[in-house]
């Protein structure tokens, strides 16, 4: 019997050594991919184990974490959270949103460069902390977007326009991230199912996460794809009548009072100053609209952008015919624009021509409050070329000085601005604006968008709703 | 060589090397692993040394003692290491159900540990007494029809009215109360061994028989028709405990070790083929037939598909492995807690966690090992009862250990079995010492040098 034990034996082996390959599995190759399941509590609770990192905006906590006597032993806290939840997002049992979820490893004080530290307390055996997260918000500004917003659904976003810091992020009805950051998961979920189904989508940012046509403020886009062509100059004279016939359609675009611009005849600063879209429409179909997306994608359209937050992409569609280019050239048919986009164009036209990368963490520190990084501006594009962004200022600021965009006006201070009132199929219109001052040395550039007109419904313009906001956050940057 | 002839003749005037010394010493070291475990549980979870550490150290270390001096007196010659091998299992697995209490609540009001440490005085006197009473194993041989008597009436036991009853799913437990306490117990776990014991008797007497080859098909001898009895008993006896008493688990152990215990006593590889032809024949049926056997498999193939329902102990258990990595997040670090049974069938996956894959291959090597001395028992082995005995207990211990682990791990479906010497439960675990006292017992009579026997004869 000896041959057939030492069979079973060697058989029995083989079964043991199954089980150890299976371990090796498991622990080594698909360990990775099981932490990071959704249903694996254990990363989330060993995170509530310790003082997760502050986000900072200035000197201000607006997320911080405090010790409590439940199992999970700390418990997040936001002040001001319905303010700058666009911003920091929420932390909750089931995951995070927004910088919390973007900055995590640093926060919960897993990021590799954090190594050291984490070696030091296992060894010293204190508490390991989570670093720290400053934000580039602007309190002030934040707040006047806030304020100015004014419970509207809509959205601000205010740009450094000379290094691509984000000033403002607001979007508003917002929520307060503390319903989420309870230990409760009952009192969580119930709290998200509310927020999820309520009719003003508080849980939505539509400063990043949102797109909108852009109205008449991609006229901004097709007058610099004008000027950057060589065929047109600020006093290029345009006909501006009443009604423009379409080619190839029945279709026709006419102005906003159905009347003419001035004479029916414009020059082009005159054009965007009365935002005269029957001018736009005859320059979108003289450039074409390859012209025009390819100055769109030079301020950043059809591309996802990482602040770190996610920033969906706006559009400038592919293959359009001749009707759909001169609806596009007055920021309708199917072109979608973000608030953070149309920041960007204004702060693109107000830095010489260069959009910078816009960023929302300043810097971040580790626990001993040390820099672990700063962020250094970095250039996202050239959009157009210095003499162009000149001559733009110099129209943007024409109209708020004297046309459309005269909310804007700050006493002693030159703005750039242009309005927009967008169509959205049968709704009640968008009104925005986007504005930058002071044009000789930009410290702001803001885009306001104000869905269905916000309170002022069907008589709602950009310059009436939207310009007011754009002026309050400027000021504050300003002050 | 005329010089050297004197040597083996001075040498066997001193007693004959019996390894018990060895034995010792690898028990200090089984003794200290365990106590080292359970002092870093208390220290990481309470940050003193509790009271349940005092207890632990003198009771595990008095209960090592007497299992060795039984040893020493009653078995000298046994393996010195298979004693070594269980103690450590079962120490740790103290720790663990111990750190598992802890993990439930900082003073437990009724803490496992403790009724497992009686468990595991209880499981040691019944080494001793195994020990005792059968000085010779092949007395066993005696017994074969009342072991198949015995063994089918404990497997039957749970099905009986009133000290029957269902946990779980499965109804493999007898309730029994003693003094005002109800214990439940597990009677397969006993039976396990008795029917080992009547496997080997009868495997003897007829395995000559059951060897004969009637037919040659495909370069497989195949046995003669009639003597297919025995195997379709078996065959039929499993189905029936997965049929009655949902037990899937020991329904394909009780198979897989009768196939493997007529192979070795017949040495005929057709007995592997029928045995795994029945196997999947009974597999697909029971597939067909039982909700619950679908439901195991489907639990297999995707645990994720509805991880917070059925899927949601094996999705734990994996998290609980990928979590503890290659080192371990260290024993009272973990959240080895959110493994429902985790003290039970799942203890596996607590020491995954905590301990790491360096925690589970040490693990996996000593039951490698127990199994290893056990086989290697079976060959030493001079009598054929003896050898089939030993292989058949080592065989149960792999086949146990495969099952369970393997289900735990997701190598294969999950079907309930407690991880032999760690997992919390007193039948496995005084079962189990038991099944190691049978395996001494053989390795004694195995090991010893033939004048010994003679001397012990003389005297």
């Amino acid at each position: 019997m000896n041959a057939t034990i030492r069979r079973t034996a060697v058989a029995l082996g083989l079964l043991i050594l199954a089980l150890m390959v299976n371990a090796n599995v498991l622990a080594v190759i698909q360990n990775d991919e099981l932490r990071a399941r959704d249903g694996n509590r254990r990363q989330i609770i060993d995170e509530y184990d310790q003082q997760r990192g502050s986000i900072l905006v200035g000197r201000r906590e607006v997320a911080n974490s405090v010790p409590t006597d439940e199992r999970l032993r700390y418990l997040r806290v936001y002040s001001d959270g319905e303010t700058y939840a666009p911003a920091t997002g929420y932390y909750s049992v089931y995951g995070a949103t927004g910088i919390e979820r973007t900055q995590n490893d640093l926060l919960a004080g897993s990021d590799d460069r954090l190594f050291v530290d984490r070696l030091t307390t296992l060894f010293s055996g204190q508490q390991q902390q989570g670093g720290t997260v400053v934000l580039t918000l602007d309190a002030d500004a934040q707040r006047a977007a806030v304020d100015g917003l004014n419970g509207q659904e809509g959205a601000v976003v205010a740009l450094d326009p000379q290094t691509g810091a984000i000033l403002a992020l607001a979007s508003t009805p917002s929520f307060d991230p503390n319903l989420l950051a309870s230990h409760d998961p009952t009192e969580v979920s119930e709290n998200y199912e509310r927020l999820r189904k309520d009719p003003g989508s508080p849980l939505l940012n539509r400063s990043i996460q949102q797109v909108y046509p852009p109205g008449s403020l991609f006229k901004v886009v097709v007058s610099a794809a004008a000027l950057s062509s060589g065929e047109y100059t600020p006093g290029t004279d345009i006909p501006g009548p009443a009604v423009l016939n379409l080619p190839d359609t029945s279709a026709t675009i006419s102005n906003f009072d159905d009347a003419p611009c001035l004479d029916g005849e414009v020059t082009l600063t005159e054009a965007l100053a009365l935002s005269c879209n029957t001018a736009f429409a005859k320059i979108g179909l003289d450039l074409g609209a390859d012209a025009l997306r390819s100055q769109a994608e030079k301020f950043g359209f059809n591309e996802r952008l990482d602040v770190p937050l996610d920033v969906v992409p706006s559009i400038y569609p592919d293959d359009l015919n001749a009707p759909q280019t001169a609806q596009s050239a007055i920021g309708q048919y199917d072109v979608r624009a973000t608030a953070m986009q149309m920041a960007m164009v204004g702060a693109g036209v107000a830095n010489d021509g260069v959009v910078m990368s816009p960023y929302l963490v300043a810097e971040e520190r580790a626990p001993d409050l040390s820099a672990l990084s700063i962020t250094e501006p970095e250039a996202l594009s050239r959009a157009v070329s210095p003499e162009v962004a000149a001559e733009l200022r110099d129209m943007m600021v024409t109209v708020v000085s004297k046309g459309t965009g005269g909310s804007a006006t700050i006493p002693g201070v030159s703005v750039g601005g242009k309005t927009g009132t967008a169509q959205d199929g049968n709704r009640l219109p968008h009104v925005w604006f986007m504005a930058f001052a002071p044009a000789e040395d930009p410290q702001v550039a803001v885009a306001v968008i104000v869905e269905n007109g916000g309170i002022l419904g069907d008589d709602a313009t950009g310059g009436a709703v939207a310009g007011p906001i754009a002026r309050e956050v400027m000021e504050a940057v300003l002050q | 060589m005329s010089t050297t002839a004197a040597i083996p003749a001075a040498v066997s005037t001193r007693a004959p090397k019996n390894r018990r010394g060895t034995e010792l010493a690898l028990l200090f070291f089984a003794y200290g692993i365990a106590l080292a475990a359970f002092a870093q549980v208390d220290l990481v979870v309470l940050d003193e040394l509790s009271t349940d550490f005092t207890t632990f150290a003198i009771v595990f270390g008095v209960g090592l003692v007497i299992a060795h001096g039984s040893l020493r007196w009653l078995a000298p010659y046994a393996d010195p290491i298979l004693l070594p091998a269980v103690s450590l299992l079962n120490g740790l697995g103290l720790a663990m159900i111990h750190r598992l209490d802890l993990a439930e609540d900082p003073s437990p009001p009724d803490p496992d540990y403790v009724a497992q440490l009686g468990w595991f005085v209880l499981g040691v006197g019944l080494f001793v007494a195994v020990m005792l009473l059968v000085r010779d194993h092949r007395v066993l041989q005696r017994y074969t029809y009342t072991a198949m008597l015995v063994g089918l009436l404990l497997l039957v036991l749970p099905l009986l009215p009133f000290i029957g009853t269902e946990i779980n799913g499965a109804r493999i437990w007898i309730q029994l109360s003693l003094g005002g306490r109800s214990f439940s117990f597990q009677p397969a776990e006993i039976a396990k061994i008795v029917l080992i014991i009547f496997f080997a008797g009868y495997l003897v007497l007829k395995r000559d028989v059951l060897a004969l080859a009637r037919s040659r098909v495909m370069g497989i001898d195949l046995p003669r028709g009639r003597d297919l009895g025995p195997i379709l008993v078996a065959w039929a006896a499993s189905l029936a405990v997965l049929v009655f008493q949902r037990d899937l688990g020991t329904s394909l152990l009780f198979f897989g070790l009768f196939v493997a215990m007529l192979y070795i006593a017949t040495e005929r590889r057709s007995w592997i083929f029928i045995g795994g032809l029945l196997f999947a024949g009974g597999a697909f049926v029971a597939y067909q037939l039982f909700d619950h056997v679908q439901l195991r498999v489907g639990i297999w193939l995707d645990p994720f598909a509805d991880e917070s329902g059925d899927g949601f102990q094996i999705a734990q258990s994996l998290y609980g492995f990928a979590s503890g990595g290659v080192l371990g997040v260290g024993l009272g670090q973990g959240h080895p807690d959110f493994v429902p049974f985790a003290k039970t069938d799942f203890i596996m996956a607590a020491f995954g966690e905590e301990l790491g894959l360096t925690g589970v291959m040490a693990l996996l090597v000593l039951y490698a090992i127990i199994i290893e001395r056990g086989m290697r028992t079976a060959v030493a082995c001079r009598d054929a009862f003896g050898k089939l005995l030993a292989a058949g207990l080592s065989t149960a211990v792999g086949i146990q250990v495969f099952v369970v682990v393997g289900g735990v791990m997701k190598l294969i479906p999950l079907t309930g079995l407690t991880t032999p010497f760690l997992s919390y439960g007193g039948s496995s675990l005084i079962a189990n010492w038991a099944l190691v006292a049978l395996l001494l017992r053989v390795s004694d009579a195995a090991r010893r040098p033939p004048e010994a026997a003679r001397r012990e004869v003389a005297a």
